[in-house]
């Protein structure tokens, strides 16, 4: 379910660079979503993670946002998590 | 044939009283130049040299003898090492410039196994096991031209102990076959000690050259990172049932005989076995491998009645075998060697870990979710061929690395070997051992098919993308008893 437009206001950061997690920096974009990503998993699952950081993205309302993660091999709802943490320090002011 | 030839012994030319012997004196063996030392072997191209690893992480000869011999100019040599650290990173360029050209060990880890996972090795990588690697070498398989014995203490004619010294790294197992085989053997030592020294692992007899030099190694590089029982709650549900397991093996009663790995897991299993051992009474016969002061602690708790130690995991067990008897020393070949009478082929139960098993029970532990070198089976294989109940035991989930696939990267231990495996989200069983799917109902332990998990684990994670590899292979990875059972590839960068 879509949430209206929001705009990332603020950089913010969400999660970690353990075992098993994600850490999540946000910051506003130049017109889109632009993802970068570092994972110990990149070569297995680099698109999946990107395509789910975009995805959530979108679903919380984000349209335009830099992302810069470093991910340590996080399942699917914790990069979920992380995001959705990362867009709410974001958009307050 | 016989010792004479069957000559006739009245035409044997005897001594002449001005021909007998002066009476001997000892060999000058000492130097303490290294670039002496090399030039003097007149080693020739394609030359073999074998290092052992009992210094593991923190040894220093290695890299100390290799560029000595670069100076030197030789080309195509094999290295055979019986494991290879991060440490040895710094013979990288050897590769590159043609000193070395094959390898043959049993573990690799670091930039030196990533550098020829990317392809920078002109020759092969064999990758054997401990017990392999000690069979390939005493039948001869292997010819070592000269053995480089980092060597915690030596008297100056070559009595070499692990023990004594300020880098001592407890029992030498691993160079014993080298220490016999080779043509020439060198002890490198930065710790010379009055003659004799004692308990030497290996005897004068076997040593041709004592080299001193300011240092082998630093002792925080011996102790492996992985020697403590994990705090992880999964790792230790995984070690709870790896014990449920054990006692529904039967086996767990008098006169056990026990290995486990020295990873986080493999250590909360032996501990969770002491109390089991405690609480039901039961006097083990013997724990065996690599020997960490847990295993000493349960020795010295009459728990087990011996040790079986081919290398000391940490300063406990070096202490241990300086003060107990029934801490024995054991070879390489003792250990494993499939060609002989071997320690590992009266084992009951061993634990060990896995990087990627596939639905055939294969294992890999030599390459990782990359498909980069990073280990190796040391003793992984030999062990698993040995026992009568082999258990893997790893977490299912563990940084988004698959652990069960169709087919592993590279297969290790051959799933003929492999029993059991232990995962927090369930215990899978060979289908081969019926009798074991048998006692694990009898035990009301609930068993899951390897097939059902790995597709439970891809629900959840996803399905990887294949690893990106060239169709250059670059070394074989070799059976214990001298069969190739794989073929390790190129990774593209």
């Amino acid at each position: 379910m879509a949430k209206g437009k929001l705009e990332i206001k603020k950089m913010a950061t969400a999660g970690s660079v353990e075992s098993n997690d994600i850490l999540i920096m946000i910051s506003q974009g130049e017109g889109d979503i632009e993802i970068e990503l570092e994972s110990v998993v990149e070569k297995q699952f680099g698109e999946d993670i990107k395509n789910v950081i975009r995805e959530t993205l979108i679903e919380e309302g984000i349209t335009d946002a830099k992302v810069i993660a470093k991910d340590k091999g996080a399942l699917d709802f914790t990069i979920k998590a992380r995001v959705r943490a990362c867009v709410q320090r974001g958009v307050e002011a | 044939m016989n010792y004479l030839n069957n000559i006739d012994v009245r035409t044997v030319k005897v001594l002449e009283q001005s021909e007998f012997p002066s009476k001997s004196q000892p060999k000058n063996k000492l130097i303490e130049n290294a670039e002496e030392l090399i030039r003097g072997l007149g080693l020739k191209d394609n030359a073999v040299v074998s290092f052992h690893h009992h210094l593991r992480n923190g040894d220093k000869v290695l890299n100390t003898i290799m560029k000595e011999i670069q100076r030197t100019g030789v080309k195509g040599l094999t290295l055979v090492a019986s494991s290879l650290f991060p440490v040895h990173a710094e013979i990288i360029p050897l590769l590159q410039d043609g000193t070395i050209e094959n390898i043959v060990t049993s573990y690799i880890s670091g930039d030196l196994a990533k550098a020829i996972s990317y392809g920078e090795l002109k020759g092969n990588i064999i990758m054997q096991t401990h017990g392999g690697r000690a069979r390939s070498i005493l039948n001869g398989e292997i010819e070592i031209d000269v053995a480089f014995i980092a060597s915690p203490s030596a008297d100056k004619y070559g009595n070499i102990s692990g023990v004594n010294g300020p880098n001592s790294c407890g029992t030498l197992g691993y160079v014993i076959a080298d220490s016999i085989k080779a043509k020439t053997v060198v002890s490198v030592t930065d710790c010379l000690v009055d003659y004799p020294n004692y308990p030497a692992d290996i005897t004068e007899d076997y040593v041709d050259y004592v080299l001193l030099i300011d240092s082998i190694g630093r002792k925080e590089g011996i102790v492996s990172g992985t020697t403590k029982v994990t705090k992880d709650p999964i790792g230790l549900k995984i070690a709870k049932d790896t014990l449920k397991v054990m006692e529904a093996t039967g086996l767990l009663k008098d006169g056990l005989s026990y290995q486990s790995g020295a990873g986080g897991i493999s250590l909360a299993v032996t501990a969770f076995l002491r109390d089991y051992m405690i609480e039901n009474n039961i006097k083990g016969s013997f724990a065996s491998g690599g020997i960490t002061g847990y295993l000493t602690n349960m020795l010295e708790e009459g728990l087990f009645s011996s040790l079986f130690d081919v290398q000391c995991f940490d300063l406990e067990a070096i202490e241990s075998l300086k003060r107990n008897p029934n801490h024995i020393r054991m070879s390489a070949s003792q250990y494993g060697n499939s060609e002989v009478s071997a320690v590992v082929d009266n084992l009951d139960i061993v634990i060990l870990g896995a990087t990627e098993i596939d639905t055939n029970f294969n294992v890999n532990v030599t390459t990782g979710a990359d498909g980069v070198l990073m280990g190796g089976s040391g003793g992984h294989a030999d062990t698993a061929a040995g026992s009568k109940v082999s258990i893997i035991v790893s977490k299912l989930f563990s940084s988004r690395i698959p652990l069960i696939k169709d087919r592993v990267d590279v297969i290790t231990t051959p799933g003929t070997t492999v029993d059991v495996l232990v995962t927090e989200r369930g215990i899978c069983v060979n289908p081969l051992r019926t009798d074991l799917i048998e006692a694990f109902k009898k035990a009301k332990l609930d068993i899951i098919d390897i097939k059902d998990l790995k597709a439970y684990s891809e629900s959840i994670m996803g399905k990887p993308e294949p690893i990106e590899k060239t169709d250059r292979i670059i070394g074989l990875s070799q059976y214990r008893d001298g069969r190739i059972i794989d073929y390790i590839y190129q990774v593209k960068k």
